[in-house]
């Protein structure tokens, strides 16, 4: 172990052994998160793919999860701090339970200790390497909030991570609406999903739909978007063959 | 051509974990390497936990060794605690402690796979950074990149002891 001599300069004294501890890199990510408010309550969209660097390693990983009865989290970036944010929010809420006051941890305040949690560990320089989606309906009142890895936090009637902030935010600012019905949501969110799909690389065509509403959380099933693939120089390739890329 | 005797022994593996119809197959090659020497050609990579649990290890030799030394050691005490076998699922979240807790420190890529009388037969992949995903089967180590496609299509649900068997040989003979 070298010993280091502490330089003295503007900002303090600097010594090497204290970058020891932070998290420099992900390793297994999770791509785009988009959710909108609609009608009656709230609708987040994400697929399952784990990349691992450029490799589409894992194909079944659930990135959106019910937090209590009012509120459901997605998370992009990587999945093993999403997995020990999951494990922080359990306590949360069992602590929550324990009080046994009849009250129950809203989506208002699951994101505001979520943002706290995320800019102390950016003010440490040990980020949690996630972007987090936090919606929920409670008491009538729907919430709908993103956090970044450094602890920026925000609400918005409509919200993308990742990629879906190139892609999905244009086409949410021109297409949502307040009083979307479910099925106008379902296909706005497919549509963003579809765009993300041609163009993301680390997308895959396995996705989910999460509903939040005063009834509850509901996830559903993966399932697969329709593509289109039948462009005319593909259907008969020799005609457009000369000066064509 | 240099042999870089005094390179990190890491040990360019190939190791798969199948679950079938009535518990786990667990496969794995034998070579360690240090650089371009093979250090030793008759590894184990195969690691007992408990009776019913066993970890696959990839990445660097040392650092999977220690690790399972204290998942062992965890393991042991919780098993006398509990009073009856540790679950897969526990050893798995053991090992995803310490893969978690030290990711800046470790390099390291695990297949935890057994049997427990809740579940049965559960493998669960652990790679760099400490990610725990529960599989019906799955590849790790460098030697990996070439069965993804493999297992793609060989793959499928409720297979036999002897199918998973065969894949997992099938497999070994990949470069």
């Amino acid at each position: 172990m070298t010993f280091t001599i502490p330089i003295e300069n503007g900002n303090g004294v600097k010594n090497a052994e204290a970058d020891s501890q932070r998290t420099l890199y992900p390793y297994v990510t999770g791509t785009s998160v988009v959710a909108i408010k609609y009608k009656d309550g709230i609708l987040m969209a994400s697929d399952m793919g784990g990349s691992y660097g450029s490799t589409l390693r894992y194909k079944n990983i659930e990135r959106m999860k019910a937090i209590g009865k009012h509120s459901l989290l997605g998370a992009s970036g990587e999945i093993s701090d999403f997995q020990e944010i999951l494990r922080y929010l359990d306590e949360l809420m069992l602590n929550d339970n324990m009080w046994d006051d009849g009250n129950s941890l809203g989506p208002k305040e699951v994101h505001n200790y979520l943002t706290r949690v995320m800019y102390n560990r950016r003010n440490k320089f040990n980020p949690l390497w996630n972007t987090l989606v936090l919606g929920g309906v409670k008491n009538g009142e729907k919430y709908l909030g993103m956090v970044s890895m450094i602890g920026v936090s925000f609400e918005d009637n409509h919200v993308a991570t990742g990629f879906g902030n190139h892609l999905a935010r244009p086409i949410l600012r021109d297409e949502w609406r307040e009083d979307l019905s479910f099925e106008e949501g379902v296909k706005l969110l497919e549509k963003c999903m579809r765009v993300l799909l041609y163009r993301d690389r680390s997308a895959i065509n396995k996705l989910q739909i999460a509903k939040m509403t005063e009834e509850g959380v509901t996830v559903s099933e993966p399932y697969s978007l329709k593509t289109f693939w039948d462009f005319k120089a593909f259907t008969n390739p020799t005609v457009g063959a000369e000066g064509s890329w | 051509m240099d042999l870089n005797l005094d390179a990190p022994h890491s040990m360019g593996t190939t190791i798969i974990g199948v679950t079938y119809n009535g518990g786990v197959v667990l496969g794995a090659d034998s070579r360690t390497s240090t650089g371009m020497y093979v250090a030793n050609r008759a590894s184990d990579k195969i690691t007992q936990l408990t009776d019913n649990v066993y970890v696959c290890r990839s990445g660097s030799a040392a650092d999977s060794q220690v690790v399972s030394d204290y998942v062992r050691y965890f393991l042991h005490q919780h098993t006398i605690q509990l009073g009856q076998p540790a679950t897969v699922k526990v050893s798995a979240n053991l090992i995803r402690m310490l893969a978690y807790n030290n990711k800046n420190m470790l390099q390291t890529g695990l297949i935890v796979g057994g049997w427990d009388k809740y579940e049965g037969g559960k493998i669960y992949g652990i790679p760099l950074g400490g990610t725990v995903v529960e599989q019906p089967f799955a590849i790790g180590g460098s030697g990996s990149s070439y069965l993804y496609g493999f297992f793609d299509q060989a793959w499928k649900e409720n297979m036999t002891k002897e199918e998973a068997e065969v894949s997992i040989l099938i497999s070994m003979l990949m470069p």
